[in-house]
């Protein structure tokens, strides 16, 4: 399997990366490099093997997600946290107009 | 050509809980901006979620209500995408194993002027985060994010393709809020977008097998909107494919202010939303003693009050329906049978679906707010029980009930007195206007007397006219019998 | 002074022989004369301030072992104060509003921060030199890299900048660099050690772990840094442990599992020569040297550069330059924004891997890429379990070859990639492993780059690996070494 320019256009839309047709040829090969190592792992049988999402499963097979009490614990630090923010006005981040 | 209205709903129900699904912040509404989001909701480097046990519990709730399986093992789910309103770029949610699964909800749907008892199959509901809120008021060309509701926890509750009208659609929306309320997991505010509705809207000609091309239809935060946009959706598919066009899947926006749908550009290109399991959150695991304590902790559900009514109150399957719609309205015709007596359960019921129902719609009033208490109308009834007034002459009462002002709630037996409504039992008083009666229809009485049973009932109703009502019909007859022989 | 290991630099500190305002200004002027790039942020004040704290605490007499202890954070880790980068552009400069719980514990035990190590940008690297900062030089060799991710850290524990440092692990990034720098690393079992504060890479991979000359100095730190954390829902809830507990303990009986598929071709042989002189040792120290298999080792390569990208894509979706971050100067909408910003802030490596996440999970490869590496992972966990039952450590090269030269495989990502696959399946498992000092390669220019031999334990093994170790540094003196002019 090899991707063309097209896919790696679809790509850096779905990820938000600006890509101009030198970079996308750039990166189209080294993604292809990448890819033609991937290629091996397709053909491993796999059937009936559960994937293992979390490495605890492997050891813990009655892994479950542990639960916080419903409770507030965290004060407005609103100034705080907006002081690393690029844009701000009236306590809301600024972002170019949205469109709906 | 006949047209068939295929509608699903997903219902996106705001928890009732006080901190967010995934972090400490607060979930109170109206807050100034950003004030309520903390690190974790504001997805600064480093943060992790960690799931909030009330979120869980609501859920559990839920689907104990509707009959649904609960999941033992369900897993939380990343779908990327990017907006402002949407800190991580992705959204925590469920998406192969839901942790409700299945489940019905019945509701009343007056279908021409005949109330029928309906229900719509659930497919699923599961947990996720809400986002936050972009408001377009300029800010110099700019939009302006508030993340306060970012991470608010959302029971997201899924139909079945069942529902045939935008009636139907609406009826068992408003079944699913007053459940949602009922269990108290979620406010039910409207206003404030703790319950609003996207609506998934085809059409297909009458007694075609396969869907029609959908589109759905997002945010409708009323009852009315949903009605009208669902209306509106239908007759632009309809009049579009009458004109030989198309219907194209797509995701519309409901302008209440143009009363139309139209195209939401934003989210036009096809998304590939890339799910995959959170790898932060192991698998959401609910065992079967906890599903026990929920259920031991919740009020009685609708279904269950339903059936004790027509087992202890002898009510009909469909009074007792209509009477546990709403928590408010099964409480208050408790009330009334608790003073009342258990005999009065059905003209309780019938007074309650009456003039009761229709009062309260004429007048917008919510049943818990009626300025006729359950215990004055209880009263009413006991006298309508021992014959001191009629049914006729209740809803006099009943009507000056309701006007009397708050500080001095009308009882019945006062309102009685004060219109001297009370029937006339007194012989004394019955027998003089029974021997005006026989003295001014000689005619009748020549005719009785000759055999004419009918000429009896007319004098019935002339001494009923000269009582206005009031004289006591079994009295009357006895003793306009007697006369008669003498 | 600085050549002492952290366990003397603690006695002396205890005893008060040595202030720890003076370690501090002694490290501080150490990396201020310092050319490597291994600190990328430095705050002497707030270092000395940290530093009187804990002289206040040792006159109180409620000091800890650390407390004095100079220690250094790779730039993953948050810090209030010092600038949290993860070596990338798009958040240089930034101020997080809180520690991270690793960075919190060591402030606990009173422990002095010296600064903020050099990484490759968020982890993705096995060189350093996707660092946006600059790559780290390797103090062997000037002209070779120092390994990665946390190349700053290893750098500046063989250049004896700082007697500790944090480093973390995706898929070998602690290992690696302490092979090529000549120092100890381990990485502890998944979940040991808390993930909230450490910017994330590949969120079921990531690792926290300790660096230091010795194994007995790596006990002290991961027996500090270890720790059950609410704050992480991956965070193993276990009680505090002394990794120290079984350092003295003989090896008289050590089974020592030797997988063949880490001395096929492709090793060095001056790599495999010292390894295997390791080995001979280990032999002298009573341990006996058993053949063991794991299959799946080539395939940890593919498996992981699909899992870990998938992880990253998702988990950078955050940087948008919205609430912090880099932002582009010129856009001409959100769009164009979030591509601009995106763009400009990451880096090439950074940017493939988010395009490979982006492709393994997006809609119709799913199956094939994602879901079939996460299968072939458990089936790597599962052949581990299988080698553990014939022995109780497995050994073998950290990486096939010594240090390479700065620029080599800079514009080569797979070369870089097929450097990793004696570490992948290690993390792939979740299992601890070490690299420890072993000798160095041979001839005129690998004469000069130290190699490391690899340590691989069960689950929660962490104390015997570090006994295993602590044994042979106690019959070798490779790990006291140290880089002329240091």
């Amino acid at each position: 399997m090899s991707l063309d320019l097209s896919d790696v256009k679809r790509l850096a839309r779905l990820a938000q990366l600006d890509l101009d047709d030198a970079q996308a040829e750039k990166t189209l090969a080294k993604l292809n490099g990448i890819f033609d190592l991937v290629e091996q792992m397709r053909a491993v049988d796999t059937a009936g093997i559960e994937p293992l999402n979390h490495p605890i499963e492997a050891f813990q097979h009655d892994l479950a997600l542990r639960l916080r009490e419903d409770a507030v614990t965290e004060p407005n630090r609103r100034e705080e946290y907006q002081s690393v923010a690029p844009a701000t006005q009236d306590g809301l981040y600024l972002v170019p107009k949205v469109i709906e | 050509m006949q047209w068939e209205v295929v509608i699903g709903l997903e219902t996106h129900a705001q928890l009732s809980t006080e901190s967010k699904i995934f972090s400490g912040a607060s979930t109170r509404f109206g807050a100034e901006p950003n004030t309520q989001a903390c690190p974790v909701d504001l997805a600064l480097p480093g943060v992790l979620p960690v799931m909030n046990k009330g979120a869980v519990e609501r859920a559990i709730q839920f689907g104990l209500a509707i009959g649904a399986t609960i999941a033992p093992r369900s897993i939380f789910a990343r779908k990327n995408y990017f907006y402002p309103d949407l800190p991580k770029g992705y959204q925590i949610s469920q998406y192969e194993i839901p942790v409700v699964q299945g489940g019905k909800v019945s509701f009343i749907l007056e279908k021409d002027g005949k109330p029928e008892l309906r229900s719509v199959q659930l497919t699923r509901a599961h947990l996720e985060e809400d986002a936050g809120k972009s408001l377009h008021e300029d800010y110099h060309g700019m939009s302006g994010i508030d993340l306060n509701r970012a991470g608010t926890p959302l029971l997201e509750i899924v139909t079945e393709p069942d529902m045939r009208s935008a009636a139907e659609a609406v009826a068992y929306a408003k079944a699913l809020h007053s459940l949602v309320v009922w269990l108290g997991i979620c406010d039910g505010n409207m206003q404030e977008g703790s319950f609003r509705c996207d609506a998934n809207v085809s059409v297909r000609p009458l007694g075609q097998k396969e869907f029609g091309t959908r589109c759905e239809i997002k945010n409708l935060n009323s009852f009315r909107f949903l009605e009208e946009a669902i209306n509106f959706e239908v007759r632009r598919q309809t009049e579009l494919i009458e004109d030989g066009g198309r219907v194209v899947q797509e995701t519309r926006l409901y302008d209440p202010d143009r009363k139309e749908t139209r195209s939401m550009r934003s989210k036009e290109d096809a998304q590939d939303y890339r799910y995959f399991p959170d790898p932060d959150l192991p698998p959401l695991t609910i065992a079967a003693e906890w599903i026990e304590r929920v259920k031991a902790s919740m009020p009685e559900l609708p279904g269950a009050m339903r059936e004790r009514f027509i087992k202890d109150y002898g009510l009909p399957e469909y009074d007792a329906a209509v009477l546990t719609q709403s928590k408010a309205m099964a409480a208050y015709f408790e009330g009334v049978v608790a003073k009342a007596g258990r005999e009065q359960a059905k003209p309780a019921a019938n007074w309650l679906m009456g003039d009761v129902a229709s009062t309260l719609n004429r007048e917008g009033v919510d049943v818990a707010e009626s300025p006729v208490k359950a215990e004055q109308l209880a009263l009413l009834l006991q006298r309508i029980a021992d014959g001191t007034i009629s049914n006729k002459i209740a809803k006099e009462v009943f009507a000056a009930m309701w006007e009397a002002p708050s500080d001095k709630p009308g009882l019945a037996d006062d309102i009685i007195e004060a219109k001297g409504l009370k029937q006339i039992s007194d012989s004394g008083a019955l027998e003089k206007i029974v021997d005006e009666v026989l003295a001014a229809n000689a005619k009748s009485v020549e005719e009785y007397r000759a055999g004419k049973e009918k000429a009896f009932n007319a004098l019935i109703g002339q001494a009923m006219k000269a009582t206005r009502g009031k004289a006591n019909p079994a009295q009357l007859t006895e003793l306009l019998k007697k006369k008669l022989m003498g | 002074m600085h050549t002492k290991t952290l366990k003397q630099l603690s006695a002396l500190l205890q005893s008060r022989q040595v202030s720890a305002a003076e370690l501090a200004q002694a490290y501080l002027a150490r990396i201020r004369q310092s050319d490597l790039n291994a600190f990328i942020h430095v705050d002497e004040a707030l270092t000395l301030e940290q530093a009187a704290q804990a002289d206040a605490r040792l006159a109180a007499g409620d000091a800890t072992a650390l407390t004095g202890i100079p220690i250094a954070h790779k730039d993953i880790f948050v810090t209030r104060g010092w600038h949290s980068t993860a070596g990338s552009k798009m958040l240089a400069g930034y101020g997080s509003p809180f520690d991270a719980t690793v960075v919190e514990q060591f402030r606990a035990a009173g422990m002095v921060h010296l600064g903020k190590l050099n990484c490759d940008e968020f982890a993705m690297g096995s060189s350093n030199e996707n660092s946006a900062f600059g790559a780290t030089r390797n103090p062997w060799d000037r002209q070779a890299v120092p390994g990665g991710s946390s190349g700053g850290s290893a750098a500046a524990i063989a250049a004896r900048l700082t007697p500790a440092a944090t480093a973390t692990d995706t898929g070998g990034s602690i290992r690696q660099p302490a092979s090529f720098c000549g120092v100890t690393g381990i990485k502890p079992t998944y979940g040991r050690v808390s993930r909230f504060g450490m910017i994330a890479f590949a969120s079921s991979l990531d690792q926290g772990g300790p660096m230091a000359q010795t194994a007995e100095d790596c006990a002290m730190l991961l027996s500090a840094m270890a720790g059950f954390d609410p704050r992480d829902s991956t965070s193993l809830d276990m009680a505090k442990e002394d990794f120290g507990r079984d350092l003295d303990k003989s090896l008289q009986g050590l089974r020592i599992g030797v997988p063949r598929e880490y001395f096929g071709e492709g090793l060095a042989a001056d790599v495999e020569a010292a390894v295997r002189a390791a080995l001979a040792q280990y032999e002298k120290l009573g341990a006996t040297l058993i053949d063991i298999s794991l299959p799946k080792t080539e395939l940890s390569i593919p498996v992981y550069y699909v899992i870990a990208p998938a992880e990253a894509s998702s988990n950078l979706s955050r940087f948008d330059g919205v609430r912090y971050g880099h932002r582009a100067k010129e856009y001409k909408d959100l769009g164009d924004m979030y591509r601009k910003s995106r763009a400009e802030g990451f880096g090439d490596e950074v940017k493939r891997r988010i395009l490979v996440g982006a492709y393994v999970l997006s809609h119709g490869y799913y199956d094939a890429y994602y879901l079939q590496a996460q299968k072939i992972r458990r089936l790597i966990a599962q052949d581990f379990q299988e080698a553990f039952k014939q022995c109780d450590v497995i050994m073998g090269p950290v990486a096939p070859t010594v240090a390479w030269d700065l620029g080599d495989k800079a514009d080569d990502p797979v070369a870089n990639y097929l450097a990793d696959i004696f570490t992948l399946s290690t993390s792939l498992a979740g299992l601890p492993g070490m690299s420890i000092p072993c000798g160095f390669g041979q001839g005129e220019k690998n004469g000069k780059r130290p190699v490391g031999l690899q340590i691989i334990g069960n689950y929660f093994s962490e104390a015997k690996l570090l006994n295993v170790a602590h044994q042979y540094q106690l019959a070798t003196d490779w790990h006291a070494r140290q880089p002329e002019g240091c």
